[in-house]
């Protein structure tokens, strides 16, 4: 079982490149909502059955493959925007930066003091890369709507850390950090609708210049 | 003895046959009856029987290059293990030699084309050299990770070595090497979503503008490495997507020639439903498939 869970955490980081090398909006929301479905999938892969289990899986499913992505494409609708234009670093830099930062966790992984029987699952690299290309995304890329994926991106990968301890976490943590992201999604649409009202744009850089009416 | 006759015989005479599946599939897809199997051949024969054209300004440089692409395809052909049988020539190391010699026949494509003087030709050939390096970091890191998992640097082990278990083993890493593969097959050999072969239109073609001074005979010989080359990196494709072996010998055989047909009806239905891609975006999915191999060989190093 654990086996089918590397690979699917291989799927995961995969993922994470795809995000990093398209230009696409609505095909990096997919690309995110199948991340969450994965995600959603691994817990009942890695620990034995259990209804409080089964409410994580569902709960998870329903919030980052369905809900989350709907909320996002609806904002991408109102807003009006296909693609990303002119991130602050290139498309094949990002990708490349993105396989360093992936290539890096592994070696930090290597080095963390971790419990014997997480030793040689990748889920501690996987979490880490996730991250980082969480912050990669956030950090290069010009759109509001961009960045939201990139925040999602890395509550997934601190999301992939807690599956470890799955066991000890109450559902009421879990739920409390998925409203949280919820909460802040909710926000984020709301703010992205008022940016691109009031600046006919949602490019964030052009928030820096003042604007005198 | 027998496998080493076979693999000459398959290896010479069958890569034209690659290309004829691969204009019947399109054929088909297209809805037309297309060009018969055996329509390369026919090809190849008419060009042998032409006269040759040399312009004047070229050099030896231009007629040496068909030959020395042939000639350098033809030995990376003696060095690859076809059909689970051993290569005929195999020493530890010649994985480097395998890449290289691609390296120098296209060396010899390009400054044969650079040789004819015309600005057109060296425009193809800055395109061919840009994309191959983007390309080649791909194939040595696909064979250093296969070189890794059977501890071994001779092709002829490292091409044997995965079975169905290594398979269920390191699915991930595999099946990263298996699309990195790909995208090195298409993106080497010239075809669709890279170059089309087909082409005639002169601002988009890659490997096709090169090798538009060259006529008869030398024509022919391109056209026969071409194949020559796509059937080399085939083979090797199918060597690590498909890792049957049944320990009969025979049988192995049949089921290498099935399996390339395959691979060819595979390439057909991708150039039929792809469209090219622009060529800024080529580079793109070079690197993709760099970073597909790299993090293959790093789940394999972990």
């Amino acid at each position: 079982m654990s086996l089918l869970a590397d690979q699917l955490l291989v799927l995961v980081m995969l993922i994470n490149l795809v995000m990093l090398g398209t230009s696409r909006l609505i095909f990096s929301i997919r690309a995110v909502a199948v991340q969450g479905v994965i995600l959603g999938i691994l817990p009942g892969l890695i620990h034995p059955f259990s209804f409080h289990l089964a409410g994580i899986t569902a709960g998870i499913i329903l919030a980052k493959g369905i809900v989350i992505p709907y909320f996002i494409s609806n904002a991408v609708r109102k807003a009006q925007i296909r693609r990303e234009v002119e991130p602050f670093i290139g498309y094949v830099p990002t990708l490349l930066l993105g396989a360093v930062f992936t290539a890096l966790s592994f070696a930090f992984a290597e080095k963390l003091p971790l419990a014997p029987e997480h030793k040689d699952l990748l889920f501690v690299p996987a979490s880490i890369a996730t991250l980082l290309t969480g912050f990669l995304l956030l950090t290069t890329r010009r759109k509001a709507i961009s960045q939201v994926i990139g925040y999602l991106v890395m509550e997934n990968g601190i999301f992939v850390f807690g599956l470890l301890l799955t066991e000890a976490m109450p559902v009421m943590v879990e739920a409390g950090a998925l409203l949280d992201l919820l909460v802040g999604i909710f926000v984020m649409g709301i703010v992205i609708n008022h940016i691109s009202r009031e600046f006919s744009s949602i490019d964030t850089s052009r928030l820096q210049t003042l604007k005198e009416e | 003895m027998t496998d080493i006759i076979i693999h000459c015989a398959v290896a010479l005479l069958f890569p034209p046959l690659l290309l004829g599946v691969i204009g019947k599939t399109k054929a088909a897809f297209a809805g037309r009856v297309g060009a018969p199997y055996f329509q390369p051949y026919y090809d190849l024969i008419k060009l042998f029987r032409k006269g040759s054209v040399f312009s004047e300004t070229t050099t030896w440089v231009f007629r040496a290059g068909p030959v020395v692409t042939l000639s350098a395809t033809l030995i990376a052909c003696l060095l690859i293990p076809l059909g689970r049988h051993a290569a005929p020539i195999s020493f530890s190391g010649d994985l480097i030699l395998f890449a290289y010699l691609f390296g120098l026949s296209r060396f010899f494509t390009t400054i044969a084309a650079l040789d004819t003087g015309s600005s057109f030709e060296g425009m193809g050939a800055a395109r061919e050299v840009t994309f191959s390096c983007l390309a080649e970091p791909t194939l040595f890191f696909t064979l250093i990770t296969l070189a890794r998992m059977s501890k071994s640097i001779t092709l002829s082990t490292i091409l044997t070595h995965p079975t169905p278990a290594t398979w269920f083993a390191a699915g991930a890493s595999m099946l990263l090497l298996v699309g990195a593969l790909f995208i090195i097959l298409l993106a080497e050999n010239c075809r669709i979503p890279f170059d089309d072969p087909n082409t005639h239109l002169e601002l988009t073609m890659i490997h096709e503008v090169m090798v538009l001074d060259h006529s008869g005979p030398a024509f022919g010989i391109i056209l026969y490495g071409a194949a020559l080359k796509l059937f080399v990196l085939g083979a090797v494709f199918v060597n690590v997507a498909l890792p049957i072996a049944t320990g009969n010998a025979l049988a192995d055989w049949a089921i290498f020639i099935v399996a390339i047909l395959a691979l060819a009806v595979t390439i057909g239905i991708v150039e039929s439903v792809m469209a090219r891609l622009r060529l800024v975006r080529i580079p793109q999915l070079l690197v993709g498939a760099t970073i597909l191999s790299a993090f293959a060989m790093m789940l394999v190093l972990r």
